[in-house]
Protein backbone atom coordinates (compact mmCIF):
# COMPACT_ATOMS: atom_id res chain seq x y z
CA UNK A 1 0.00 0.00 0.00
CA UNK A 2 2.70 2.49 1.01
CA UNK A 3 4.87 1.50 -1.92
CA UNK A 4 1.98 1.86 -4.32
CA UNK A 5 1.10 5.21 -2.82
CA UNK A 6 4.64 6.54 -3.06
CA UNK A 7 4.88 5.45 -6.69
CA UNK A 8 1.67 7.33 -7.36
CA UNK A 9 3.03 10.36 -5.55
CA UNK A 10 6.13 10.24 -7.69
CA UNK A 11 4.10 10.27 -10.90
CA UNK A 12 2.13 13.37 -9.97
CA UNK A 13 5.02 15.15 -8.26
CA UNK A 14 7.46 14.43 -11.09
CA UNK A 15 5.02 15.55 -13.73
CA UNK A 16 4.53 18.83 -11.89
CA UNK A 17 8.27 19.21 -11.26
CA UNK A 18 8.91 18.67 -14.96
CA UNK A 19 6.59 21.61 -15.61
CA UNK A 20 8.18 23.85 -12.97
CA UNK A 21 11.01 22.72 -10.67
CA UNK A 22 9.66 24.98 -7.93
CA UNK A 23 6.10 23.59 -8.12
CA UNK A 24 6.43 21.15 -5.22
CA UNK A 25 7.67 22.30 -1.83
CA UNK A 26 7.12 19.00 -0.07
CA UNK A 27 5.60 15.57 -0.66
CA UNK A 28 3.96 13.93 2.34
CA UNK A 29 2.70 10.39 2.79
CA UNK A 30 0.42 9.34 5.61
CA UNK A 31 -1.80 6.22 5.73
CA UNK A 32 -1.64 5.85 1.97
CA UNK A 33 -2.71 9.43 1.28
CA UNK A 34 -0.45 11.74 -0.65
CA UNK A 35 -0.20 15.45 0.01
CA UNK A 36 1.68 17.78 -2.32
CA UNK A 37 2.55 21.14 -0.84
CA UNK A 38 2.44 23.83 -3.50
CA UNK A 39 3.81 27.37 -3.16
CA UNK A 40 1.02 29.92 -2.94
CA UNK A 41 1.88 31.74 -6.18
CA UNK A 42 1.74 28.55 -8.22
CA UNK A 43 -1.51 27.08 -6.86
CA UNK A 44 -3.83 27.97 -9.70
CA UNK A 45 -1.34 27.05 -12.43
CA UNK A 46 -0.54 23.75 -10.73
CA UNK A 47 -4.24 22.96 -10.31
CA UNK A 48 -4.84 23.67 -13.97
CA UNK A 49 -2.06 21.27 -14.90
CA UNK A 50 -3.39 18.59 -12.58
CA UNK A 51 -6.65 18.77 -14.47
CA UNK A 52 -5.28 19.10 -17.99
CA UNK A 53 -2.24 16.81 -18.24
CA UNK A 54 -3.24 13.56 -19.89
CA UNK A 55 -1.29 11.48 -17.32
CA UNK A 56 -3.00 13.19 -14.38
CA UNK A 57 -6.57 14.14 -15.38
CA UNK A 58 -7.80 15.12 -11.93
CA UNK A 59 -11.18 16.16 -13.27
CA UNK A 60 -13.18 16.35 -10.03
CA UNK A 61 -12.48 18.79 -7.23
CA UNK A 62 -14.19 16.87 -4.47
CA UNK A 63 -13.44 19.03 -1.48
CA UNK A 64 -11.59 22.07 -0.26
CA UNK A 65 -11.08 22.82 3.38
CA UNK A 66 -8.81 24.60 5.77
CA UNK A 67 -6.99 23.76 9.00
CA UNK A 68 -5.95 26.42 11.49
CA UNK A 69 -2.72 25.51 13.30
CA UNK A 70 -2.75 28.58 15.52
CA UNK A 71 -0.43 29.57 17.26
CA UNK A 72 2.04 27.97 14.82
CA UNK A 73 2.96 29.94 11.73
CA UNK A 74 2.14 29.70 8.87
CA UNK A 75 -1.11 29.01 10.65
CA UNK A 76 -3.49 28.12 7.78
CA UNK A 77 -3.34 25.00 5.67
CA UNK A 78 -5.63 24.93 2.68
CA UNK A 79 -6.36 21.43 1.42
CA UNK A 80 -7.79 20.66 -1.99
CA UNK A 81 -8.90 17.08 -2.52
CA UNK A 82 -8.79 16.04 -6.15
CA UNK A 83 -10.13 12.88 -7.77
CA UNK A 84 -9.27 11.52 -11.15
CA UNK A 85 -12.34 9.54 -12.18
CA UNK A 86 -10.73 8.00 -15.32
CA UNK A 87 -7.56 6.98 -13.44
CA UNK A 88 -9.21 6.08 -10.10
CA UNK A 89 -6.78 8.22 -8.23
CA UNK A 90 -6.86 10.76 -5.42
CA UNK A 91 -4.46 13.46 -4.33
CA UNK A 92 -4.39 16.36 -1.90
CA UNK A 93 -2.90 19.71 -2.82
CA UNK A 94 -1.92 21.93 0.05
CA UNK A 95 -1.05 25.59 0.35
CA UNK A 96 0.27 27.12 3.57
CA UNK A 97 -0.78 30.65 4.41
CA UNK A 98 0.50 33.01 7.08
CA UNK A 99 -2.02 34.54 9.46
CA UNK A 100 -0.98 38.08 8.55
CA UNK A 101 -1.81 37.74 4.87
CA UNK A 102 -4.34 34.96 4.20
CA UNK A 103 -4.88 35.51 0.48
CA UNK A 104 -4.69 32.92 -2.27
CA UNK A 105 -5.78 32.60 -5.89
CA UNK A 106 -9.29 31.27 -6.33
CA UNK A 107 -9.71 27.95 -8.14
CA UNK A 108 -13.14 28.85 -9.55
CA UNK A 109 -11.64 29.44 -13.02
CA UNK A 110 -10.30 25.85 -12.95
CA UNK A 111 -13.26 24.10 -11.30
CA UNK A 112 -16.49 26.14 -11.06
CA UNK A 113 -17.45 23.83 -8.17
CA UNK A 114 -14.83 25.57 -6.01
CA UNK A 115 -17.20 28.53 -5.70
CA UNK A 116 -19.16 27.58 -2.60
CA UNK A 117 -16.28 25.62 -1.09
CA UNK A 118 -14.16 28.77 -1.12
CA UNK A 119 -17.02 30.89 0.15
CA UNK A 120 -17.36 28.52 3.08
CA UNK A 121 -13.63 28.82 3.88
CA UNK A 122 -13.85 32.60 3.56
CA UNK A 123 -16.85 32.65 5.88
CA UNK A 124 -15.49 30.37 8.58
CA UNK A 125 -11.72 31.03 8.38
CA UNK A 126 -11.47 34.50 6.84
CA UNK A 127 -9.22 33.46 3.97
CA UNK A 128 -9.62 35.64 0.90
CA UNK A 129 -9.61 34.20 -2.59
CA UNK A 130 -8.48 36.60 -5.26
CA UNK A 131 -10.36 36.27 -8.50
CA UNK A 132 -13.42 34.69 -6.85
CA UNK A 133 -16.58 35.90 -8.63
CA UNK A 134 -18.81 36.19 -5.56
CA UNK A 135 -16.84 36.18 -2.33
CA UNK A 136 -19.57 36.65 0.29
CA UNK A 137 -20.36 34.87 3.52
CA UNK A 138 -22.47 31.79 2.89
CA UNK A 139 -23.39 30.03 6.14
CA UNK A 140 -23.31 32.96 8.56
CA UNK A 141 -25.22 36.26 8.31
CA UNK A 142 -23.49 39.02 6.36
CA UNK A 143 -22.98 41.16 9.48
CA UNK A 144 -21.33 38.40 11.52
CA UNK A 145 -18.11 39.40 13.22
CA UNK A 146 -15.15 37.07 13.20
CA UNK A 147 -14.51 33.69 11.66
CA UNK A 148 -15.72 30.88 13.94
CA UNK A 149 -13.52 28.02 12.81
CA UNK A 150 -10.34 29.90 13.68
CA UNK A 151 -8.71 28.46 16.77
CA UNK A 152 -8.67 31.82 18.54
CA UNK A 153 -12.47 32.02 18.26
CA UNK A 154 -14.01 30.47 21.39
CA UNK A 155 -16.43 27.58 21.00
CA UNK A 156 -19.10 29.53 22.86
CA UNK A 157 -18.72 32.47 20.47
CA UNK A 158 -18.25 36.16 21.16
CA UNK A 159 -21.79 37.37 20.78
CA UNK A 160 -25.34 36.17 21.36
CA UNK A 161 -24.23 34.90 24.75
CA UNK A 162 -27.54 34.20 26.47
CA UNK A 163 -27.56 36.48 29.47
CA UNK A 164 -29.75 34.29 31.62
CA UNK A 165 -28.76 36.10 34.81
CA UNK A 166 -30.25 39.39 33.63
CA UNK A 167 -33.42 37.65 32.48
CA UNK A 168 -33.81 35.95 35.80
CA UNK A 169 -33.36 39.20 37.73
CA UNK A 170 -35.90 40.94 35.53
CA UNK A 171 -38.58 38.31 36.01
CA UNK A 172 -38.09 38.00 39.75
CA UNK A 173 -38.13 41.76 40.30
CA UNK B 1 -36.25 45.03 -11.00
CA UNK B 2 -34.50 45.06 -14.34
CA UNK B 3 -35.57 45.17 -17.95
CA UNK B 4 -34.80 42.09 -20.01
CA UNK B 5 -35.06 41.17 -23.67
CA UNK B 6 -37.78 38.61 -24.35
CA UNK B 7 -39.11 36.99 -27.51
CA UNK B 8 -41.80 39.63 -27.81
CA UNK B 9 -39.77 42.70 -26.87
CA UNK B 10 -38.61 44.00 -23.53
CA UNK B 11 -40.20 43.19 -20.23
CA UNK B 12 -39.78 44.06 -16.62
CA UNK B 13 -38.69 41.33 -14.24
CA UNK B 14 -39.81 40.83 -10.68
CA UNK B 15 -38.03 39.33 -7.72
CA UNK B 16 -39.77 36.58 -5.80
CA UNK B 17 -38.54 35.45 -2.44
CA UNK B 18 -39.00 31.70 -2.12
CA UNK B 19 -38.53 30.31 1.35
CA UNK B 20 -36.97 29.93 3.83
CA UNK B 21 -40.22 28.42 5.09
CA UNK B 22 -41.64 27.18 1.83
CA UNK B 23 -43.09 23.65 2.10
CA UNK B 24 -41.30 22.37 -0.99
CA UNK B 25 -37.82 23.74 -0.27
CA UNK B 26 -37.32 20.70 2.00
CA UNK B 27 -36.34 22.74 5.00
CA UNK B 28 -35.05 26.24 5.42
CA UNK B 29 -33.65 27.05 2.01
CA UNK B 30 -34.24 30.51 0.64
CA UNK B 31 -33.99 31.27 -3.04
CA UNK B 32 -34.21 34.71 -4.57
CA UNK B 33 -35.81 34.22 -7.94
CA UNK B 34 -35.79 36.89 -10.60
CA UNK B 35 -38.74 36.19 -12.86
CA UNK B 36 -39.84 37.31 -16.28
CA UNK B 37 -43.46 36.31 -16.15
CA UNK B 38 -43.22 32.69 -15.07
CA UNK B 39 -39.70 32.12 -16.40
CA UNK B 40 -36.70 32.20 -14.09
CA UNK B 41 -34.07 34.70 -15.23
CA UNK B 42 -31.76 34.46 -12.26
CA UNK B 43 -31.66 32.43 -9.07
CA UNK B 44 -29.58 33.10 -5.97
CA UNK B 45 -29.74 30.52 -3.18
CA UNK B 46 -29.33 31.85 0.34
CA UNK B 47 -28.32 29.32 2.98
CA UNK B 48 -27.23 29.10 6.56
CA UNK B 49 -30.57 29.13 8.36
CA UNK B 50 -29.75 25.76 9.90
CA UNK B 51 -26.06 26.34 10.60
CA UNK B 52 -25.27 24.73 13.94
CA UNK B 53 -21.48 24.79 13.92
CA UNK B 54 -21.09 21.02 14.10
CA UNK B 55 -17.52 21.14 12.78
CA UNK B 56 -16.50 23.60 15.49
CA UNK B 57 -18.27 21.57 18.18
CA UNK B 58 -16.37 18.44 17.12
CA UNK B 59 -13.10 20.20 17.96
CA UNK B 60 -14.25 20.46 21.55
CA UNK B 61 -15.18 16.79 21.94
CA UNK B 62 -13.11 13.64 22.21
CA UNK B 63 -12.99 11.44 19.12
CA UNK B 64 -15.68 9.09 20.42
CA UNK B 65 -17.98 11.85 21.66
CA UNK B 66 -18.07 13.51 18.24
CA UNK B 67 -19.96 10.50 16.79
CA UNK B 68 -23.23 11.71 18.29
CA UNK B 69 -22.84 15.02 16.45
CA UNK B 70 -22.36 13.29 13.10
CA UNK B 71 -25.87 11.78 13.31
CA UNK B 72 -27.33 15.24 13.12
CA UNK B 73 -25.59 16.40 9.96
CA UNK B 74 -27.67 14.54 7.42
CA UNK B 75 -30.64 13.40 9.46
CA UNK B 76 -31.85 10.99 6.78
CA UNK B 77 -28.50 9.24 6.72
CA UNK B 78 -27.23 9.11 10.31
CA UNK B 79 -25.63 5.69 9.92
CA UNK B 80 -23.78 6.84 6.82
CA UNK B 81 -22.44 9.84 8.71
CA UNK B 82 -21.37 7.63 11.62
CA UNK B 83 -19.66 5.37 9.12
CA UNK B 84 -17.67 8.02 7.28
CA UNK B 85 -16.50 9.65 10.50
CA UNK B 86 -15.49 6.31 12.04
CA UNK B 87 -13.71 5.26 8.85
CA UNK B 88 -11.72 8.50 8.91
CA UNK B 89 -10.71 8.10 12.56
CA UNK B 90 -9.91 4.42 12.00
CA UNK B 91 -7.70 5.38 9.07
CA UNK B 92 -5.97 7.95 11.25
CA UNK B 93 -5.35 5.26 13.88
CA UNK B 94 -4.49 2.53 11.37
CA UNK B 95 -7.22 0.37 12.90
CA UNK B 96 -8.61 -2.76 11.22
CA UNK B 97 -12.29 -3.56 11.76
CA UNK B 98 -13.43 -7.22 11.98
CA UNK B 99 -15.18 -8.50 8.86
CA UNK B 100 -18.38 -9.25 10.71
CA UNK B 101 -18.68 -5.64 11.85
CA UNK B 102 -17.92 -4.44 8.32
CA UNK B 103 -20.76 -6.51 6.88
CA UNK B 104 -23.19 -5.31 9.54
CA UNK B 105 -22.18 -1.75 8.67
CA UNK B 106 -22.85 -2.42 4.98
CA UNK B 107 -26.24 -3.96 5.75
CA UNK B 108 -27.30 -0.97 7.82
CA UNK B 109 -26.08 1.77 5.50
CA UNK B 110 -27.80 0.12 2.56
CA UNK B 111 -31.07 -0.04 4.50
CA UNK B 112 -30.43 3.60 5.29
CA UNK B 113 -30.01 4.36 1.60
CA UNK B 114 -33.39 2.78 0.86
CA UNK B 115 -35.08 4.71 3.67
CA UNK B 116 -33.49 7.96 2.51
CA UNK B 117 -34.58 7.36 -1.08
CA UNK B 118 -38.09 6.58 0.17
CA UNK B 119 -38.30 9.93 1.94
CA UNK B 120 -36.96 11.58 -1.17
CA UNK B 121 -39.45 9.84 -3.47
CA UNK B 122 -42.39 10.52 -1.19
CA UNK B 123 -41.67 14.21 -0.67
CA UNK B 124 -40.68 14.78 -4.29
CA UNK B 125 -43.93 13.21 -5.50
CA UNK B 126 -45.84 15.26 -2.94
CA UNK B 127 -44.21 18.44 -4.27
CA UNK B 128 -45.37 17.55 -7.75
CA UNK B 129 -48.91 16.79 -6.62
CA UNK B 130 -48.96 13.01 -6.12
CA UNK B 131 -50.10 12.73 -2.54
CA UNK B 132 -50.62 8.98 -2.25
CA UNK B 133 -47.02 8.01 -3.09
CA UNK B 134 -45.90 9.91 -0.02
CA UNK B 135 -48.08 7.75 2.23
CA UNK B 136 -46.87 4.51 0.65
CA UNK B 137 -43.20 5.52 0.91
CA UNK B 138 -43.49 6.46 4.56
CA UNK B 139 -45.22 3.17 5.31
CA UNK B 140 -42.17 1.24 4.11
CA UNK B 141 -39.71 3.64 5.67
CA UNK B 142 -41.35 2.94 9.01
CA UNK B 143 -40.36 -0.72 8.63
CA UNK B 144 -36.71 0.27 8.13
CA UNK B 145 -36.81 2.60 11.12
CA UNK B 146 -38.16 -0.27 13.20
CA UNK B 147 -35.13 -2.33 12.18
CA UNK B 148 -32.84 0.52 13.26
CA UNK B 149 -34.67 0.73 16.55
CA UNK B 150 -34.17 -2.99 17.02
CA UNK B 151 -30.42 -2.65 16.45
CA UNK B 152 -29.64 0.56 18.28
CA UNK B 153 -32.65 1.54 20.37
CA UNK B 154 -33.11 4.64 18.22
CA UNK B 155 -35.09 5.22 15.07
CA UNK B 156 -33.05 8.09 13.69
CA UNK B 157 -30.08 9.32 15.73
CA UNK B 158 -28.61 5.86 16.00
CA UNK B 159 -24.90 6.48 16.78
CA UNK B 160 -24.64 2.72 16.25
CA UNK B 161 -21.41 2.63 14.27
CA UNK B 162 -18.47 3.28 16.59
CA UNK B 163 -14.73 3.65 16.19
CA UNK B 164 -13.38 0.13 15.72
CA UNK B 165 -16.72 -1.58 15.05
CA UNK B 166 -20.30 -1.22 16.16
CA UNK B 167 -21.92 -0.35 19.48
CA UNK B 168 -23.76 -3.55 20.36
CA UNK B 169 -24.15 -7.14 19.32
CA UNK B 170 -27.19 -7.28 16.97
CA UNK B 171 -30.27 -8.23 19.02
CA UNK B 172 -32.18 -11.50 18.84
CA UNK B 173 -34.63 -11.59 15.95
CA UNK B 174 -32.83 -9.10 13.73
CA UNK B 175 -32.41 -11.59 10.91
CA UNK B 176 -36.12 -12.33 10.76
CA UNK B 177 -36.89 -8.60 10.71
CA UNK B 178 -34.52 -7.95 7.80
CA UNK B 179 -35.83 -11.06 5.99
CA UNK B 180 -39.40 -9.80 6.31
CA UNK B 181 -38.40 -6.47 4.88
CA UNK B 182 -36.50 -8.04 1.97
CA UNK B 183 -39.52 -10.15 1.15
CA UNK B 184 -41.95 -7.24 1.19
CA UNK B 185 -39.92 -4.49 -0.45
CA UNK B 186 -39.43 -5.52 -4.14
CA UNK B 187 -43.16 -5.56 -4.88
CA UNK B 188 -43.53 -2.21 -3.12
CA UNK B 189 -40.93 -0.61 -5.39
CA UNK B 190 -42.91 -1.99 -8.35
CA UNK B 191 -45.96 -0.33 -6.84
CA UNK B 192 -44.30 3.10 -6.78
CA UNK B 193 -43.19 2.61 -10.35
CA UNK B 194 -46.70 1.62 -11.36
CA UNK B 195 -47.95 4.84 -9.85
CA UNK B 196 -45.34 7.13 -11.33
CA UNK B 197 -43.05 5.90 -14.11
CA UNK B 198 -45.62 5.71 -16.90
CA UNK B 199 -47.85 8.38 -15.42
CA UNK B 200 -48.42 11.15 -17.99
CA UNK B 201 -48.56 13.93 -15.41
CA UNK B 202 -45.38 12.65 -13.77
CA UNK B 203 -43.58 12.47 -17.10
CA UNK B 204 -44.80 15.91 -18.04
CA UNK B 205 -43.50 17.36 -14.79
CA UNK B 206 -40.08 15.66 -14.89
CA UNK B 207 -39.02 14.80 -18.46
CA UNK B 208 -36.67 17.34 -19.99
CA UNK B 209 -36.76 19.43 -16.80
CA UNK B 210 -33.56 20.49 -15.07
CA UNK B 211 -31.08 19.34 -17.68
CA UNK B 212 -27.37 19.32 -16.84
CA UNK B 213 -24.64 17.86 -19.04
CA UNK B 214 -21.97 15.45 -17.77
CA UNK B 215 -19.22 18.05 -18.25
CA UNK B 216 -21.11 20.72 -16.31
CA UNK B 217 -21.97 18.27 -13.56
CA UNK B 218 -18.31 17.27 -13.04
CA UNK B 219 -17.12 20.87 -13.28
CA UNK B 220 -19.59 21.81 -10.55
CA UNK B 221 -18.33 18.85 -8.43
CA UNK B 222 -21.74 17.16 -8.48
CA UNK B 223 -21.80 13.54 -7.34
CA UNK B 224 -24.26 10.82 -6.52
CA UNK B 225 -27.52 10.07 -8.37
CA UNK B 226 -27.47 13.55 -9.95
CA UNK B 227 -24.15 12.81 -11.65
CA UNK B 228 -25.10 9.22 -12.50
CA UNK B 229 -28.29 10.43 -14.19
CA UNK B 230 -26.00 12.55 -16.39
CA UNK B 231 -24.34 9.41 -17.68
CA UNK B 232 -21.26 8.94 -15.51
CA UNK B 233 -21.05 5.83 -13.32
CA UNK B 234 -19.13 7.48 -10.50
CA UNK B 235 -19.79 5.57 -7.31
CA UNK B 236 -17.35 5.42 -4.40
CA UNK B 237 -18.51 1.90 -3.54
CA UNK B 238 -17.09 0.71 -6.87
CA UNK B 239 -14.21 3.10 -7.52
CA UNK B 240 -12.76 3.42 -4.03
CA UNK B 241 -14.35 0.53 -2.08
CA UNK B 242 -14.55 0.80 1.71
CA UNK B 243 -15.95 -1.50 4.38
CA UNK B 244 -15.54 -4.57 2.09
CA UNK B 245 -17.84 -3.29 -0.69
CA UNK B 246 -15.52 -4.98 -3.19
CA UNK B 247 -16.97 -8.32 -2.05
CA UNK B 248 -20.52 -7.39 -3.03
CA UNK B 249 -22.07 -7.82 -6.46
CA UNK B 250 -24.26 -4.93 -7.54
CA UNK B 251 -24.73 -2.58 -10.47
CA UNK B 252 -24.36 1.17 -10.59
CA UNK B 253 -27.45 2.40 -12.43
CA UNK B 254 -26.91 5.29 -14.82
CA UNK B 255 -29.12 7.22 -17.21
CA UNK B 256 -28.29 9.58 -20.01
CA UNK B 257 -31.36 11.80 -19.96
CA UNK B 258 -29.71 14.13 -17.37
CA UNK B 259 -33.10 15.48 -16.29
CA UNK B 260 -35.43 15.13 -13.32
CA UNK B 261 -36.94 11.94 -14.76
CA UNK B 262 -33.49 10.37 -15.15
CA UNK B 263 -32.59 11.20 -11.57
CA UNK B 264 -35.87 9.62 -10.44
CA UNK B 265 -35.17 6.43 -12.41
CA UNK B 266 -31.62 6.20 -11.03
CA UNK B 267 -32.82 6.42 -7.44
CA UNK B 268 -35.58 3.87 -7.91
CA UNK B 269 -33.09 1.43 -9.45
CA UNK B 270 -30.63 2.14 -6.62
CA UNK B 271 -33.22 0.96 -4.13
CA UNK B 272 -33.38 -2.39 -5.94
CA UNK B 273 -29.58 -2.64 -6.00
CA UNK B 274 -29.44 -1.85 -2.29
CA UNK B 275 -31.86 -4.70 -1.63
CA UNK B 276 -29.41 -6.98 -3.47
CA UNK B 277 -26.57 -5.78 -1.26
CA UNK B 278 -28.63 -6.21 1.92
CA UNK B 279 -29.44 -9.79 0.88
CA UNK B 280 -25.75 -10.57 0.32
CA UNK B 281 -24.74 -8.93 3.57
CA UNK B 282 -27.35 -10.95 5.43
CA UNK B 283 -25.80 -14.16 4.09
CA UNK B 284 -22.27 -13.00 4.87
CA UNK B 285 -22.84 -11.99 8.50
CA UNK B 286 -21.84 -14.95 10.63
CA UNK B 287 -23.85 -15.91 13.70
CA UNK B 288 -21.04 -15.08 16.06
CA UNK B 289 -17.71 -13.37 15.94
CA UNK B 290 -16.15 -10.13 17.05
CA UNK B 291 -18.03 -6.88 16.42
CA UNK B 292 -15.18 -4.62 17.54
CA UNK B 293 -11.45 -4.67 16.94
CA UNK B 294 -9.03 -5.54 19.69
CA UNK B 295 -7.42 -2.20 20.43
CA UNK B 296 -6.92 -1.61 24.16
CA UNK B 297 -7.13 2.05 25.02
CA UNK B 298 -9.11 2.90 21.89
CA UNK B 299 -12.02 0.48 21.61
CA UNK B 300 -13.96 -0.11 24.85
CA UNK B 301 -13.53 -3.63 26.23
CA UNK B 302 -16.54 -6.00 26.46
CA UNK B 303 -18.70 -5.47 29.51
CA UNK B 304 -18.01 -8.96 30.93
CA UNK B 305 -14.25 -8.41 30.85
CA UNK B 306 -14.57 -5.27 32.92
CA UNK B 307 -16.00 -7.31 35.76
CA UNK B 308 -13.06 -9.69 35.98
CA UNK B 309 -10.03 -7.84 34.57
CA UNK B 310 -8.55 -4.75 36.13
CA UNK B 311 -6.88 -3.61 32.87
CA UNK B 312 -10.21 -3.67 31.06
CA UNK B 313 -11.76 -1.49 33.74
CA UNK B 314 -8.87 0.97 33.57
CA UNK B 315 -9.07 1.22 29.78
CA UNK B 316 -12.81 1.69 29.92
CA UNK B 317 -12.40 4.52 32.41
CA UNK B 318 -9.65 6.17 30.39
CA UNK B 319 -11.51 5.97 27.06
CA UNK B 320 -14.59 7.64 28.48
CA UNK B 321 -12.77 10.32 30.48
CA UNK B 322 -9.70 11.50 28.61
CA UNK B 323 -10.25 9.64 25.33
CA UNK B 324 -7.43 8.41 23.13
CA UNK B 325 -4.82 10.25 21.10
CA UNK B 326 -4.22 9.29 17.47
CA UNK B 327 -0.80 10.09 15.98
CA UNK B 328 -0.42 13.54 14.38
CA UNK B 329 -1.61 13.40 10.79
CA UNK B 330 -4.76 13.53 8.76
CA UNK B 331 -7.16 11.31 6.90
CA UNK B 332 -9.77 11.96 4.24
CA UNK B 333 -12.33 9.26 3.57
CA UNK B 334 -15.20 9.34 1.12
CA UNK B 335 -18.23 7.09 1.04
CA UNK B 336 -21.30 6.99 -1.18
CA UNK B 337 -24.18 8.50 0.74
CA UNK B 338 -27.72 8.51 -0.71
CA UNK B 339 -27.01 12.02 -1.93
CA UNK B 340 -23.52 11.57 -3.32
CA UNK B 341 -19.94 11.57 -2.20
CA UNK B 342 -19.90 12.09 1.54
CA UNK B 343 -16.41 12.85 2.77
CA UNK B 344 -14.86 13.28 6.16
CA UNK B 345 -11.54 14.96 6.78
CA UNK B 346 -10.06 14.52 10.23
CA UNK B 347 -6.78 16.13 11.29
CA UNK B 348 -5.03 15.23 14.53
CA UNK B 349 -2.35 17.11 16.40
CA UNK B 350 -1.66 14.19 18.72
CA UNK B 351 -4.08 15.26 21.43
CA UNK B 352 -7.29 13.53 22.48
CA UNK B 353 -9.53 15.98 20.62
CA UNK B 354 -9.55 16.40 16.84
CA UNK B 355 -7.70 19.43 15.48
CA UNK B 356 -10.20 19.71 12.66
CA UNK B 357 -13.20 17.73 11.46
CA UNK B 358 -14.66 18.65 8.11
CA UNK B 359 -17.53 17.06 6.25
CA UNK B 360 -17.71 17.15 2.51
CA UNK B 361 -21.48 17.46 2.39
CA UNK B 362 -22.85 16.22 -0.93
CA UNK B 363 -26.09 18.18 -0.80
CA UNK B 364 -24.21 21.43 -0.12
CA UNK B 365 -22.09 20.95 -3.20
CA UNK B 366 -24.90 19.62 -5.40
CA UNK B 367 -27.09 22.56 -4.45
CA UNK B 368 -24.52 24.81 -6.10
CA UNK B 369 -25.79 23.60 -9.45
CA UNK B 370 -29.37 24.70 -8.75
CA UNK B 371 -29.16 28.03 -10.64
CA UNK B 372 -27.72 26.13 -13.60
CA UNK B 373 -30.69 23.75 -13.54
CA UNK B 374 -33.48 26.28 -13.18
CA UNK B 375 -32.51 29.37 -15.16
CA UNK B 376 -34.78 29.49 -18.19
CA UNK B 377 -37.31 27.11 -16.67
CA UNK B 378 -40.79 27.82 -15.36
CA UNK B 379 -41.27 28.57 -11.70
CA UNK B 380 -43.21 25.33 -11.19
CA UNK B 381 -40.15 23.41 -12.39
CA UNK B 382 -37.98 25.01 -9.71
CA UNK B 383 -39.81 22.75 -7.27
CA UNK B 384 -39.06 19.67 -9.36
CA UNK B 385 -35.37 20.63 -9.60
CA UNK B 386 -34.93 21.26 -5.88
CA UNK B 387 -36.59 17.91 -5.29
CA UNK B 388 -34.33 15.90 -7.57
CA UNK B 389 -31.12 17.38 -6.18
CA UNK B 390 -32.31 15.79 -2.91
CA UNK B 391 -30.98 18.30 -0.44
CA UNK B 392 -31.00 17.90 3.30
CA UNK B 393 -30.63 21.30 4.86
CA UNK B 394 -29.06 19.91 8.00
CA UNK B 395 -26.22 18.70 5.83
CA UNK B 396 -26.09 21.80 3.64
CA UNK B 397 -25.66 24.14 6.60
CA UNK B 398 -24.04 21.80 9.15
Amino acid sequence: MTEKASQKANVVAERLRAWDPKAIVEVMEFRGETTLVIPRELLRAAAERCREYAELRFNLLTDATCVDRFPHEPRFELNYHLVSIPRRDKIRLRVRLAGADPVVDSLVPVWPGANWLEREIFDLFGIRFSGHPDLRRILLPDDWEGHPLRKDYPVEGYRDVPNTGALFRKSSA
Amino acid sequence: MTTVETATGTAKTMVLNMGPQHPSTHGVLRILLELDGETVVKAVPDLGYLHTGIEKSCEDKTYSQAITLTDRIDYLNPLGNNLVYCLAVEKLLGLEVPKRAQYIRVLLVELQRISSHLVWLGTHALDLGAMSVFLYCFREREEILKIFELFSGQRMMTSYIRIGGIALEPPAGWRAAVERFLKMMPSRIDEYEALLTGNRIWMGRTKGIGYISTEDAIALSMTGPTLRASGLAYDNRKLFPYSSYEEFAFDVPTRTDSDCFGRYMVRVEEMRQSLKIVRQALNKISHDGPIRSEAPGIVPPPREKMKVEMEALIYHFKIFTEGFSPPPGEAFVTVESPRGELGCYVASDGSSKPLRVHFRAPSYINLQALPKLIVGQLIADVIACIGTIDIILGEVDR
